[in-house]
């Protein structure tokens, strides 16, 4: 209680997390990738709509659809991540809490990103 | 000492409050869409993990997808995916220090509200020829 100090003078010279801008400046880069790789994928499942596993495999596993399948996974994930961070930061407060779903976030963001891309590698590589 | 000082401020009023407008609306819908598509990339995980499984676990892939269901939350993700991606365009148009003007900002809401709902009936009517529905 007899800290009468702003805010901004209690963090006042232990340095800057040198990150200020990396957040926002991701969440744009990634949204920017995402609009031709998500477009990609729409165009794709739309076109195979109707294809049999043989057909749709046949095409996961050509090494210039698994690339763009690879960019899309990272980028959308590194973007889904940032925005699910905004949110929870936005919601939750209780410290605990936030934190530990902030620590979620993470876990999932990571888990969707490896299990698709170790299934794309699979797809391409056999 | 942090806790007790915020907790004392008044806070502003909440959103049942004010009156509806379209741009709180897709503002909102622009953070519910981003929330569902991170949920929905499961299903994009379970997809490419069931193609690279073996046509068992791809079968029961297309057998979800095929129920009605499966169609009303595939209907859903590819509009929130649309949604998202023009709310995300006019947050690109903002970043340029444009568009904000009120007469701006009503057209540019109801593009990206009409646009979404557009790609999506015409991704749907191409996915439906695609199969062989017409």
């Amino acid at each position: 209680m007899s800290d009468m100090r702003t805010p901004l003078s209690r963090v006042r010279g232990l340095g800057s997390a040198k990150k200020g801008t990396e957040h926002f400046f991701m969440q744009r880069v990634t949204a920017l990738a995402n609009i031709p790789l998500t477009l990609f994928l729409v165009g794709a499942l739309v076109v195979h709509a109707g294809s049999d596993y043989a057909t749709m495999t046949a095409f996961l596993g050509n090494p210039f659809i698994g690339l763009i399948m690879l960019l899309l996974i990272v980028s959308a994930v590194y973007h889904m991540r940032l925005g699910l961070q905004v949110v929870i930061e936005d919601y939750v407060h209780g410290e605990a809490t936030k934190l530990l779903a902030l620590i979620a976030n993470q876990f999932f963001a990571f888990t969707i990103g490896v299990a698709c891309v170790l299934a794309v590698l699979k797809l391409v590589i056999g | 000492m942090t806790d007790q000082t915020t907790r004392a401020r008044p806070l502003s009023p909440h959103i049942q409050i004010y009156r509806w407008t379209l741009t709180m609306m897709l503002s909102i819908l622009h953070r519910a869409t981003g929330v569902a598509l991170y949920a929905g990339t499961v299903l994009l995980a379970w997809w490419l993990l069931a193609a690279a499984t073996g046509p068992e676990s791809y079968a029961q892939v297309q057998a979800v997808s095929a129920a009605w269901y499966g169609r009303l939350v595939l209907f859903g993700y590819s509009w929130a995916l649309f949604h998202h991606m023009f709310g995300g365009l006019r947050h690109f148009i903002w970043d340029t220090g444009r568009g904000f003007d009120l007469k701006h900002v009503e057209i540019i809401a109801r593009v990206t509200s009409i646009l979404p709902l557009l790609l999506t009936a015409g991704v749907w009517v191409a996915a439906y020829a695609y199969m062989g529905a017409f």
